[in-house]
């Protein structure tokens, strides 16, 4: 076993992308400012701006990536590598202080180094995308200010700092959805996604306060660093210090963040909505940040949620419980869609729910490794969607009306769609394989059987729905306004383009098809980072990405970082340790600390790779079959069958309204619960408080013969009609008290205070 | 550091003083002048100053006299003298539900007597104490609690507007 | 000196001001008796500063100072606007918000 005092230092190397990984979200908040400030004014109208930050936050994202793999390679093999953590006191309030700085590790490199791609890539994207649109700089600000908002959670070095980045990015999801502000179902959608969220985002206050104090005394003495910090909830959370109580408290409370956010089940309705949104920003959005954001926030506090949820120790929790059902669940809504976007929505939150999955059942390399290749290929799927829409179906997303037979009109879209498709479904040698494949297998080992079977069920709809999809765009003959028909209308508020829309179905040009064929191609070749089936040698990211289950020596921190300003870099010591099982879980002994939990890995056989492999294929083959007949031929069979089939058709109703989910928020429990609260509070507000001043006498009389007469007229009138007459009788009596007066509201304010101080007093003699 | 017999005189300037100011306060809020009622809330105020000296809090007696008695009673009365046409006696100034005040004022009072008696009783302040400097004071303001001295100073400035908002004429 | 001379001047003057509140209907002299409450809280705060030997209650009396002259401001500048539309300052005129 390890003891502290034979500790050895070990010194990594660094380098300056490392070192200075904070300016990566700084340079888009300095370039969101001057494209507000300046943007107008520019020959490009400010999308120069964020072009140019994305790009530079990317070479310094790579340089980073680069001299991490360095210091991973040059480091003892097998031993923990101590990530680049920076502070800088943010500010600071009656003793609190709050850090800001950087937490540069694995997992934090993955995600910088996609979202920046994919943000770049995005934006020369919106550049022809959005040609001539009338908010088109204000566009460019917010989509900058968007990435921004995610690289800063993602780096993010505590809590604090990390619920700054996660707000931003609900504030500019908000501004990005609502784009088009001007047909009422985009502001609309634009709301629904902030309130959702916004539902979540109560948790994340709440898991972070009831985290900080429980561990804030545990990380000062032992790490001398506040509760909020990313590093010091991870040891704290593995310490075998915190109560059960209070982890599992915080652990709820921030996974319920994780379901506004990441679109899970139930809070995932608000993520088909945000559909409303210019294509980039649902390429953005969907792929590798906003809803991912979540997923980042499990990852990164996994061993407070690995204590929380307590992991390995069971067979079902929370989180691989809501990933489950969101799979299916999601992956079920995607056969009834009609719009394209939609389908890739639902499969967005269904693959989300995959990596949820994954995490939850302690399969935490193959989920980071899921949210890594999901975003490129579904970011190439919507891209692909918005390159249909804009060159060949007259803005329309339509895929049964407006779309069909597209696949010789648009090759490159359409290559590149194939690709991402099958890299989403998982066929070998695309990307999706070597992730998702590895979630199913991982979850099964660690013992979630059931899970296992519901992630198979969720890759045989996946393949199904695409494939779907695929036909209903690509397939078939043209109809509606692929076929040149220009009968809707409702694009052409924001339609600058009927000058070459008219053409009929075109290749996009050239700003377009490049983001897909990178997107493409590493949708296709991302897989071999983690190539699991081929060894361990090819295992790539697992080597960088997946912090080692080693116990450190807490001392030795403290040193001045190089920079603007007092930070502190922290030195991490090893200690000596024998080679047998790591003593990393959920108590780690005495002074060391652990800051990941000890996993193990599935180990990889062909057949169950093979089982996988053709249940998906099977999934896309009857799919195939299906449409074929249903679409292609008409068969008459099929044709109609919902209406005929009563059991299909309570199905398909049921699927067609999103499992109703929709109608119980807005209808039962909006309506249901908010509105009797707020009259009763106005009843409250009518009845009882003023009653109080004008005398007791009075009050007593009125109310007496207020209940003598609204009871009769509800027996009498039933419960409906009795509680509107209840609200009117109510209303015409007491109103007379109701008196405006100021002095009376002050006299009813101070003289309840004055009558708990005495109750107070009283109690306490 | 202190004496016995300043602390005596100390004790008598206290009381003095609280006379002065019950008295003053009991007029604010019984007299029928508005212009008098602002003149014994100077009063009061610049006896609250005096208590502040007595309780070694010498900068927050001087930020008192300056932002009391100079800026705030100069806006009282330049209040009362906007929305009143005349100055002198005026008999409607009170609610015929004065009893209801007394009474919770009673009540308030009765309670937080009690409570103080019962949680302080006799304890003394300390008079040997190295006093809070006005160094250290600013060294609070701008070390720990800067934040919401920019928090306050938001306010001020949404004050500043509102008041310009509110008072002007269109 | 006793710490509960000044908590029960403090604690006089609050209810004064209490008195003031409810009683007056005047809307410049509520304004003073808030005043008055203000005052009789920055004592507490500054004898308990005093009592323990700590800066924290002289900063928030400092504090308090600051959001009265704001509050003076506003609720002016309201009794301004008040008057100019009903040439009244009279509270119990002012009951539009009866039910």
């Amino acid at each position: 076993m390890f003891s502290a005092t034979e500790s050895a230092e070990t010194v990594l190397r660094s380098g300056w992308f490392l070192e200075n990984a904070w300016l990566i979200p700084l340079m888009p908040v300095i370039a969101f400012v001057l494209i507000i400030g300046f943007g107008k004014k520019m020959p490009m109208k400010g999308s120069e701006f964020g072009i140019a930050s994305l790009v530079a936050s990317l070479v310094v994202s790579v340089g980073a990536a680069y001299q991490w793999i360095q210091r991973v390679d040059g480091a003892e093999p097998e031993s923990f590598v101590a990530p680049v953590i920076k502070t800088w006191t943010w500010w600071e309030s009656a003793g609190f202080s709050f850090g800001i700085g950087q937490h540069i590790d694995g997992l934090s490199l993955t995600l910088l180094v996609v979202v920046t791609l994919i943000s770049t890539l995005v934006e020369i994207y919106s550049v022809e995308y959005l040609r001539g649109d009338i908010r088109y700089t204000h566009f460019f600000g917010a989509l900058t200010l968007f990435s921004a908002g995610m690289l800063n959670m993602v780096l993010a070095e505590n809590m604090i700092q990390l619920i700054l980045g996660w707000e931003i990015m609900g504030m500019c999801s908000f501004l990005l959805i609502g784009h088009w502000w001007e047909d009422g179902a985009n502001s609309r959608a634009a709301l629904k996604a902030f309130f959702t969220t916004r539902t979540g985002d109560i948790g994340l206050l709440v898991g972070t306060s009831v985290l900080f104090f429980a561990a804030n005394a545990w990380t000062q003495k032992t790490l001398g660093i506040s509760g909020f910090t990313v590093r010091g909830l991870s040891a704290w959370a593995l310490s075998g210090d915190p109560g059960q109580a209070a982890i599992t408290v915080g652990a709820v409370a921030l996974f319920i963040a994780c379901i506004g956010k990441s679109g899970q089940f139930p809070l995932h309705t608000w993520l088909p909505d945000a559909m409303a949104g210019p294509t980039p920003v649902s390429s953005l959005l969907h792929s590798s940040t906003m809803v991912v954001a979540g997923v980042y926030l499990v990852a990164r506090l996994f061993p407070v949620f690995f204590t929380g949820m307590n992991i390995l120790g069971t067979n079902l929790n929370l989180i691989v419980l809501i990933g489950g059902i969101t799979i299916v669940v999601a992956a079920a809504l995607a056969f009834v869609q009609a719009d394209i976007k939609k389908v890739l929505a639902y499969s967005t939150v269904s693959q989300l729910g995959y990596m949820m999955m994954g995490l939850g059942a302690g399969a935490w390399m193959p989920a980071v490794f899921h949210i890594f290749t999901h975003a490129f290929f579904k970011a190439c799927l919507f891209l692909c969607a918005g390159s249909v829409s804009h060159s060949a179906s007259h803005h329309s997303f339509d895929m049964k009306k407006d779309m069909g037979g597209l696949r010789k009109f648009m090759p490159i879209t359409f290559g590149a769609w194939i690709i991402s498709t099958l890299a989403l479904c998982g066929v070998f040698p695309f990307s999706g394989f070597f992730s998702k494949d590895e979630i199913i297998d991982n979850v099964g080992h660690n013992g979630y059987n059931l899970f296992m079977v519901l992630g198979l069920t969720g890759a045989f709809l996946t393949a199904a729905y695409m494939t779907r999809a695929t036909y209903l765009t690509f397939n078939g003959k043209p109809r509606g306004a692929a076929a040149g028909a220009h009968a809707h209308d409702a694009h052409d508020a924001h339609d600058a383009h009927d000058a070459h829309a008219s053409r009929g179905p075109h290749e996009s040009r050239l700003l377009i098809t490049i983001p897909l064929m990178i997107l493409a191609t590493l949708a296709l070749g991302a897989g071999f980072l983690n190539p699991v089936p081929l060894g361990e040698k090819w295992e790539r990211m697992t080597r960088w990405v997946e912090p080692r289950a080693e116990v450190i020596s807490p001392t030795g921190i403290s040193a001045v970082a190089s920079g603007p300003g007092q930070g502190r870099v922290f030195i991490e010591s090893r200690t000596q340790e024998s080679k047998s099982e790591s003593p990393c879980g959920t108590s780690t002994p005495t002074g060391g600390i652990c800051v990941a939990p000890k996993l193990q890995h599935a180990p990889f056989k062909w057949s169950k790779a093979l089982m996988s492999m053709l249940i998906v294929f099977f999934g896309g083959f009857a799919s195939w079959v299906l449409c074929v007949q249903l679409y292609g031929k008409k068969n008459p069979k099929l044709v109609g069958l919902t209406k005929r089939n009563k059991a299909l058709g309570t199905g398909y109703m049921f699927l067609q309204n999103k499992y109703y989910l929709d109608v119980l928020y807005e209808k039962i429990i909006v309506h249901g619960i908010a509105h009797p609260i707020a009259q009763a509070a106005y009843w409250f507000n009518q009845n009882i408080i003023d009653g109080v001043v004008n005398g007791f006498g009075l009050l007593a009389r009125k109310i007496s013969g207020w209940v003598y007469r609204n009871v009769d007229q509800r027996v009498v009138d039933g419960t409906v009609n009795g509680s509107a007459a209840a609200a009117q009788g109510a209303g015409a009596v007491i109103r007379p008290i109701q008196s405006g007066k100021v002095n009376q509201y002050g006299a009813l304010l101070f003289g309840a205070a004055a009558i708990g101080a005495l109750i107070l007093v009283i109690i306490n003699t | 550091m202190f004496s016995a017999e300043l602390l005596i005189a100390q004790n008598i300037g206290f009381f003095i003083i609280a006379a002065v100011m019950v008295v003053g306060a009991l007029r604010v809020v019984t007299t029928s002048n508005v212009v008098h009622a602002a003149l014994w809330l100077v009063v009061v105020l610049a006896g609250a100053a005096a208590q502040y000296i007595l309780l070694a809090a010498e900068f927050v007696a001087v930020t008192q006299v300056l932002v009391y008695i100079g800026a705030v009673m100069v806006l009282f009365l330049f209040g009362t003298m906007l929305t009143r046409a005349r100055i002198g006696a005026e008999s409607d100034l009170n609610n015929k539900n004065w009893f209801v005040g007394l009474g919770v004022a009673l009540a308030l009072l009765v309670a937080m007597l009690i409570a103080l008696r019962d949680g302080f009783g006799a304890e003394k302040l300390p008079a040997d104490d190295p006093l809070v400097s006005t160094q250290t004071l600013s060294d609070q303001i701008f070390g720990p609690y800067l934040l919401p001295f920019w928090a306050l100073s938001f306010v001020l400035l949404a004050a500043v507007i509102g008041a310009i908002v509110l008072a002007r004429r269109d | 000196m006793l710490l509960n001379e000044f908590l029960f001047l403090g604690a006089i003057l609050f209810c004064i001001g209490v008195y003031g509140v409810i009683v007056r209907k005047n809307a410049v002299l509520v304004l003073m008796s808030i005043e008055l409450i203000l005052n009789s809280v920055n004592i507490n705060l500054l004898a308990f500063s005093l009592r323990n030997g700590s800066a924290d209650g002289q900063t928030f009396a400092l504090y308090v100072i600051a959001v009265a002259a704001a509050e003076v401001g506003i609720g002016l500048a309201l009794v301004l606007l008040v008057y100019r539309n009903s040439r009244s300052i009279s509270l119990d005129d002012l009951s539009e918000m009866k039910g």
